[in-house]
């Protein structure tokens, strides 16, 4: 017995003492940063959005127009390098190339600016309404409610007839919609967390409630939040181009996708480039962004581990 | 000729780190009316290797071997004919009985479906055979919980559902894996108790797959020993338990708390269990083990007839009798 | 035992305000479940206290209780002679750091986003915010070296290691502030029979080592059988029965554990074929609705009419034994 007991000892010291050098951990984070850099698709999706974003910035200042120049000698032109203006001009004689581009500076910056507001009040209601339950609970998510309840169209339009168009007013109207999906989202995604043992563990062991909020809750919350965040930017973009659409977004002669899309499909038969080209920019967009949104669950995706 | 002939059974995974084998070179044959235990720890390839003879593998897995229930390949099959077998002739009990019953339909539709579909009974007959069967597997007031959903009743209960479903076409083979895991003691005793008596009275083969030792010592005849996807000792229940011969083994009754012995320390097995990704190239317990040579590292051991017992199978270098010998003194030293 | 008690639970209840069936409005009466009521025990210190009872016995919603992690209804939880129920926060705080708990499943129970040393170091940061930074990670390497985990993995992250690693690591989490007492909610019922054995022995070497007090709860009376000096057994959220070890498992005194010491099956083919297992007939009743005078009359094979009208708490049969059936 006794010499077996030794054998197993020494047996077990020697599988624990591997004397190499401090072994890196790989983080979750860095975990699913491999699985995401694996999946071709949203790689691919990422990349072209990069190139867009690039494009939007710097192309307004490479090329020889301005969004708002009109071109007496360039009316109505189809795609041409005549006068460099290669996705052609409208009716003013505006370089649609430019055009396309501004637009797509102010859907962009419409679809980040909207979702960092869905994120920052989303996140910290929903994690607060989740964490402390109860009757604050109840009153934050009954609010919630009640901001769904509230037709969003409707909302647009007072607020647009009340103090007329203007960008600031948009991004106000987004804003408050766009957290609320957020805030459900997360609000459910804490009480779980809630529940969940090394949230009791750190209980027990008597870590004040604000370290856990911040050192257990929040980061396990972030892996959610960057997937639905990534959903809400096209979202966002989309429900910009329906309300510059419909003529109540941004306006002239600054312009957006949406509006660029508005202008298009009016003069669709004569003229098909006025759509399709912004048309093509926004659908692509779209797609990239949602596969980009898909990877990252799959990525993020703890199932999966 | 036996029931059920498993030829060189192996289980492989395609995952993002490679080809992994979960199963490698599982033997062994099932008569009517016998029972074989299956233990081995999690990852030692026990449940899937008769999930692959149940075509239940998950979508990257794939087979090598062969698998004869009465002398036909299950493994060849297609669907069409794995499912005329399947809940007919061979049926499977599950660790969480809820994966397996459609929590929309009562326990009535769900048992005289397979009645239905596979002997064509009428919906009456149906209803009395499952009537029946509840009965036998002793449920109480049978005849009210039967239009009752599966929700409805206790942990206990739902495995019972799960085993009179497996038994309404009286099968020649039931295969329980892990049915008793997630029950509390004195419902995995019920359970244990309901098998052997519906083995005698049914005369049903039954393949029983178990991490726990206990569970097997008084219900198989043969029970095979398995670790990292490989078996390491194959044999009658009474030698397994009496005279250990594979260092796993002696290391698993070792390492059971148990009523019967007085509360000396337990023997662990000391290390992790493998990781499957990774198996070494020789034995797959060599890691973990207190015999290991330098042989055991290098060069794999493959199942054979014992030296002290011809009927024992077991894969390791060390003779068997100079391990039993060592195995004995220790005990007597206690 | 002549030494004083490090904790006495004095007839702890915690109750649960829950729905009960049909039509739920604001007005409808709740019912009460009552996971645990009314259970009191002794720990002395070094001690080894074994809880076990089947699920729904209230034997974690008991931990909790001690712990306030779930707070009691009534009763007295006295910790070296001061009742914590009438304590505030910073009382609570303070005997934090000398009650530790190991939970049941051990991935679960570590937060996947720290390394271990983050999880390790949590409660010296918690308790002892002065400590410099290298006297932390001082600690915690060797605390991770006591349990069996190697330096090397110090940064590495919960998903990388195994069940069994990960309990040592909860392990090393319970023990780095020294505590006088460690609750384990089933630390080895998630982990396999090999594992078992070791977090069995670990936990015992360190107990002798630290002179810990230790509530180990399970499911069954053979995993507490190795490390338990005393026994309670629980059933529907009351004792039934609470010995020394060696009387518990010799001559146990109530039905109810000799029902549950039947039903282990032992891994002995000859015992195991011949043995007469107390099947108990029909299902746990529901807390809410708890059958009057002893709990457990329901499905005890001696149940007499009296035992549906009295019911009597805990009372000494031997000098090692206590039983809460009428009929001893």
């Amino acid at each position: 017995m006794l010499f077996q007991k030794a054998k197993r000892q020494a047996l077990a010291e020697s599988l624990s003492a591997t004397t190499d050098a401090v072994i890196e951990g790989r983080s979750p984070w860095a975990d699913a940063r491999r699985r995401f850099l694996k999946n071709k698709a949203a790689v691919a999706s990422l990349i072209v959005l990069l190139v867009i974003g690039i494009l939007i910035v710097a192309g307004p200042w490479v090329l020889p127009h301005a969004f708002d120049d009109t071109d007496m000698d360039a009316m109505n032109f189809a795609p041409t390098l005549q006068g460099f203006h290669l996705f052609g001009t409208d009716d003013l004689g505006r370089d649609l190339l430019v055009r396309t581009l501004i637009g797509g500076r102010i859907s962009f910056m419409v679809g980040i600016l909207g979702t960092v507001v869905s994120v920052v009040i989303g996140v910290s209601w929903g994690a607060v309404a989740g964490f402390f339950g109860g009757r604050i609970d109840a009153l934050m998510m009954r609010f919630v409610d009640v901001m769904y309840a509230l037709p969003f169209m409707l909302f647009a339009i007072l607020l647009m007839t009340f103090f007329g168009r203007n960008l600031v007013l948009m991004f106000v109207a987004l804003g408050a919609i766009s957290w609320l999906d957020m805030a459900r989202i997360v609000r459910g995604q804490t009480l779980s967390l809630k529940s969940k043992e090394f949230v009791e563990a750190a209980h027990a062991i008597g870590v004040p409630r604000r370290h856990i909020i911040f050192r257990h809750i929040v980061p396990n919350l972030l892996g959610i939040v960057v997937v639905y965040a990534t959903v809400t930017i096209p979202n966002v973009i989309l429900t910009e181009s329906v309300l510059s659409f419909l003529g109540m977004g941004v306006q002239e002669p600054m312009t957006s996708w949406g509006v660029l899309v508005d202008e298009g499909q009016s003069k669709m038969e004569a003229m098909p480039w006025l759509l399709l080209i912004p048309g093509f920019m926004l659908s692509l967009t779209l797609y990239c962004a949602n596969y980009v949104g898909d990877g990252l669950r799959d990525a993020l995706d703890p199932k999966d581990r | 000729m036996s029931l059920l002939q498993v030829k060189n059974l192996g289980v492989q995974f395609a995952t993002h780190d490679g080809v992994v084998t979960a199963v490698n070179g599982v033997n062994f044959e099932l008569d009517p009316g016998q029972t074989l235990g299956i233990v081995g720890e999690s990852g030692s390839g026990k449940s899937q290797s008769v999930l692959a003879m149940m075509g239940l593998l998950a979508k990257n897995g794939s087979t090598t071997g062969e698998a004869l229930f009465q002398g036909r390949n299950l493994l060849a099959m297609d669907a069409h004919e794995l499912n005329r077998i399947r809940g007919d002739r061979l049926s499977m009990i599950f660790q969480d009985p809820m994966t397996s019953l459609n929590p929309y339909l009562t326990v009535e539709r769900q048992m005289t479906e397979v009645l239905e579909l596979h002997k064509n009974m009428s919906r009456g007959q149906a209803k009395k055979r499952a009537l029946d069967l509840l009965e036998a597997v002793r449920i109480p007031d049978a005849a009210r919980r039967i239009t009752m959903y599966p929700h409805e009743f206790s942990g206990g209960m739902r495995q019972r559902v799960m085993i009179a479903m497996a038994l309404l076409c009286e099968p020649e083979v039931l295969i329980a894996d892990e049915p008793t895991t997630a029950l509390d003691v004195t419902v995995q005793a019920q359970i244990l108790t309901l098998l052997k008596e519906l083995q005698r009275d049914f005369g049903t083969a039954i393949i029983m797959i178990t991490h726990d030792l206990g569970v097997v010592a008084g219900l198989c005849n043969k029970v095979m020993v398995m670790y990292g996807g490989r078996v390491m000792e194959y044999a009658a229940a009474d030698r397994i338990f009496y005279q250990p011969s594979h260092p796993y083994t002696i290391g698993l009754l070792g390492a059971l708390p148990r009523l019967d012995h007085d509360g000396s320390e337990l023997v662990s097995i000391p290390g992790n269990p493998p990781n499957m990704a990774h198996m070494p190239a020789g034995c797959p317990f060599a890691e973990r083990c207190t015999h290991r040579k330098d042989r055991c590292q290098s060069e794999l051991p493959l199942l054979h007839p014992a030296s002290h017992d011809g009927q024992v199978l077991r894969a390791c270098h060390m003779p068997s009798q100079e391990l039993i010998a060592l195995n004995e003194a220790e005990i007597h030293h206690v | 035992m002549s030494e004083q008690a490090i904790l006495s639970v004095r007839n702890i209840k915690v109750h649960f305000q829950v729905d009960g069936h049909g039509p739920q409005w604001p007005w409808t009466p709740k019912k009460v479940l009552k996971a645990v009521d009314g259970v009191s025990f002794d720990l002395y210190p070094g001690e080894t206290l074994g809880i076990v009872g089947e699920s729904g016995c209230g034997k974690s919603t008991l931990s909790r209780g001690i712990l306030n992690l779930i707070p009691a209804t009534e009763g007295e939880i006295v910790w070296m002679g001061k009742d914590l129920r009438k304590g505030s926060e910073s009382d609570w705080h303070k005997v934090r750091s000398d009650i530790q708990m190991i939970f049941q499943d051990p991935l679960a129970s570590l937060n996947p986003r720290m390394t271990i040393a983050q999880i390790i170091a949590e409660p010296l940061k918690t308790h002892r915010p002065g400590m410099s930074a290298a006297e932390v990670k001082d600690r915690v390497r060797k605390m991770m070296r006591r349990v069996g985990l190697t330096e090397q993995q110090i940064n590495r992250y919960p998903h990388e290691f195994s069940g069994g690693q990960c309990q040592r690591i909860g392990i090393a989490r319970a023990l780095i502030l020294e505590p006088k007492l460690v609750i384990c909610d089933e630390p080895v019922s998630a982990l396999d029979v090999s594992i078992q054995a070791q977090i069995i022995n670990l936990l015992k070497e360190l107990q002798r080592e630290m002179n810990l007090a230790l509530i180990f709860i399970a499911h069954d009376l053979a995993v507490v059988k190795h490390i338990s000096d005393r026994i309670l057994v629980m059933y529907l959220g009351r004792e039934m029965e609470l010995a020394q070890k060696k009387a518990l498992y010799d001559k146990p005194s109530h039905p109810y554990t000799r029902a549950l010491l039947s039903a282990i099956p032992i891994p002995d083919p000859e015992l195991e074929r011949n043995k007469v297992i107390q099947i108990l007939t029909g299902d746990l009743p529901s807390p809410i609705d708890p059958p009057s005078g002893c709990v457990f009359r329901t499905r005890c094979p001696l149940a007499e009419p009296r035992c549906a009208q009295e019911s009597i708490a805990l009372h000494r049969v031997d000098d090692d034994t206590q039983s809460s059936c009428l009929l001893v």
